[in-house]
């Protein structure tokens, strides 16, 4: 079933459109990713669905609903949690927390949610006191609190060490399995690989991809590629000779082939038959962030 | 939700120790140590009044300056920059609601540092507790308003924190010195006691009250109508991000 859908999507600025006919649907229980370069329209898209901004034209429903028209409802049933959005200060944790609760018809037991998140020996500090990794735990928290259905949540682990960026996923992971249906906005290709069901690629306003992070990989022509450096010297044309080879090119003694297919096998057996022995052999296969370059033209971080 | 926020923020408020003890104690300290250095004899020239009674009015305008130009709207500027009330509007709780109860405490404060004043000058200096009750209960709220109005106003219309300090300092100086906190308002010439008269939160208004004459009524309606166009002006150029 689906809980999120989007239409032909246009959102502009002035002469600028940051969503340009955006058209997907989000079902039940899933994490979504919305993937996209910075100032791709990636927050522009999930602040529509949240009823933040009135779109230009297309169409958005929500469990059925208008997130302009039916704003009072929709903020019952959807968790944000925001880009730079902070709370008070002096603000202590529990306090937060038990204020957001009360906004709520049938909220979840904050000192659950705290312990859960691994907020509970925090309960009495104060906002300002927390860390970075903290402050996003608490914000995805209170994005949660009201046993909310949807949770969308924008560049969650941005600014998180590595570390607190794995508790994170992992926290992610546990709310999905409570039944929440959760939105990612994120510029992070391993976040995306690591968490989403199914990934929404969007770039410079446009959606160019939406599948599983499988299904975008397979996308792009396979190409592999061996790189090594031979034990005698060896002649371009043994290699290039191959139906699987489809290039050649060498970096000082380190000689890499480009190719499709059984590429290693045939390359390995050429060197076999001409008593070369391959050193330090590395394979590379196309990931996400090949997906991304072929999809795109440029890279997740330019 | 709405008390459960207004709680939030007057522990909030209580817990920046520097800004309540400002707001609730100055005025009172600034009120008895003039008095009793200055003030505490009847003065020929006041009609046997004693000065540090005619003063008391302007330590009301000082407590209600800070607070309504002051600490109230550089709270909502704050909480505007950091994002606060655009997390709210993601919530059934609007954002409305914290400017409710930002409202609720500040006014609750004032009242409560009217109280100290009044009694503290009371007990200290014998300033005799004001005469006409209600007119000064009218003229202690529409001032309020008015003033909490006009400060609502610069913070809806400041883009950012450091804009709204540059219109809310002037405002807050031009409040206090027509109020007489700086000079006493005998030593203003004419003119500007006239304006004083008028400028919010009404420190004549409060006086006459104060002194057992009823308030003019052209001041109180001053207030009144200066707290409908500042407050309806701040509601509708209000932004929540």
């Amino acid at each position: 079933m689906n809980v999120i859908e989007v239409t032909n999507l246009v959102k502009r600025y002035g002469d600028h459109t940051a969503v340009d006919d955006v058209s997907f649907a989000v079902e039940e229980g899933e994490i979504f990713a919305i993937l996209g370069p910075n100032g791709a329209g990636k927050t522009t898209t999930v602040e529509s669905i949240s009823g933040l901004r009135t779109p230009d034209s297309g169409t958005i429903r929500v469990l059925g609903l208008d997130p302009r028209r039916d704003r009072d409802e929709l903020r019952r049933v959807v968790g944000v949690q925001l880009q730079e959005s902070e709370l008070p200060d002096q603000i202590r944790v529990r306090e937060a927390m038990d204020l957001y609760a009360s906004f709520y018809a049938e909220p979840r037991d904050p000192e659950r949610l705290l312990d859960d998140l691994g907020l509970a020996d925090k309960r009495t500090s104060a906002y300002g006191k927390l860390s970075g990794g903290q402050k996003q735990r608490l914000s995805i928290a209170l994005a949660l609190i009201g046993n909310q259905k949807i949770a969308i949540l924008d560049e969650l682990t941005t600014g998180l060490d590595p570390r607190a960026r794995r508790d994170t996923w992992q926290l992610i992971e546990d709310v999905r399995a409570g039944g929440v249906t959760v939105i990612l906005v994120t510029h992070f290709m391993e976040e995306a690989e690591r968490l989403a069901d199914r990934i929404a690629v969007i770039d410079a306003g446009r959606l160019v991809a939406l599948d599983t992070p499988a299904g975008i990989v397979s996308r792009v022509d396979a190409e592999q590629r061996l790189r090594f450096r031979p034990s005698a010297p060896i002649e371009d044309g043994l290699l290039t000779g191959l139906p699987e080879v489809r290039s050649v090119r060498r970096h000082g003694q380190t000689v890499e082939v480009a190719g499709t297919g059984n590429l290693v096998v045939a390359v390995t057996a050429v060197l076999a038959r001409n008593r070369i022995v391959a050193n330090e052999l590395r394979i590379e296969q196309a990931g996400l962030d090949d997906a991304f370059v072929a999809l795109t033209g440029r890279t997740l971080a330019s | 939700m709405l008390t459960k926020m207004i709680g939030v923020e007057t522990r909030l408020f209580f817990r920046e120790p520097g800004v309540w003890l400002l707001t609730i104690l100055l005025p009172t300290i600034v009120l008895v140590v003039v008095g009793l250095l200055f003030g505490v004899k009847p003065d020929p020239s006041l009609g046997g009044h004693r000065w540090i009674d005619i003063f008391a009015p302007s330590m009301v305008v000082m407590t209600l300056a800070i607070l309504g130009v002051n600490t109230l709207p550089a709270r909502l500027v704050k909480y505007r920059e950091k994002g606060v009330m655009r997390r709210l509007s993601t919530t059934p709780a609007s954002p409305r609601s914290l400017l409710i109860a930002q409202l609720a405490v500040n006014m609750g404060v004032a009242v409560g540092s009217l109280v100290v004043l009044v009694v503290v000058g009371n007990v200290v200096l014998q300033i005799p507790f004001p005469k006409d009750m209600l007119g000064f209960g009218v003229a202690f709220l529409l001032g309020m308003s008015a003033l909490f109005a006009l400060g609502l106003l610069v913070a809806a219309v400041a883009p950012t924190a450091g804009i709204a300090s540059a219109l809310f300092v002037p405002l807050f100086a031009l409040v206090m010195f027509l109020g007489g906190v700086y000079l006493p308002r005998q030593m203003l010439p004419d003119l500007l006691i006239r304006v004083g008269d008028y400028t919010p939160p009404g420190v004549q208004a409060l006086l006459d009250a104060w002194s057992g004459t009823s308030p003019q009524l052209a001041q109180l309606a001053a207030m009144g109508v200066i707290t409908i166009l500042a407050g309806a002006a701040a509601v509708r150029r209000f932004r929540w991000e």
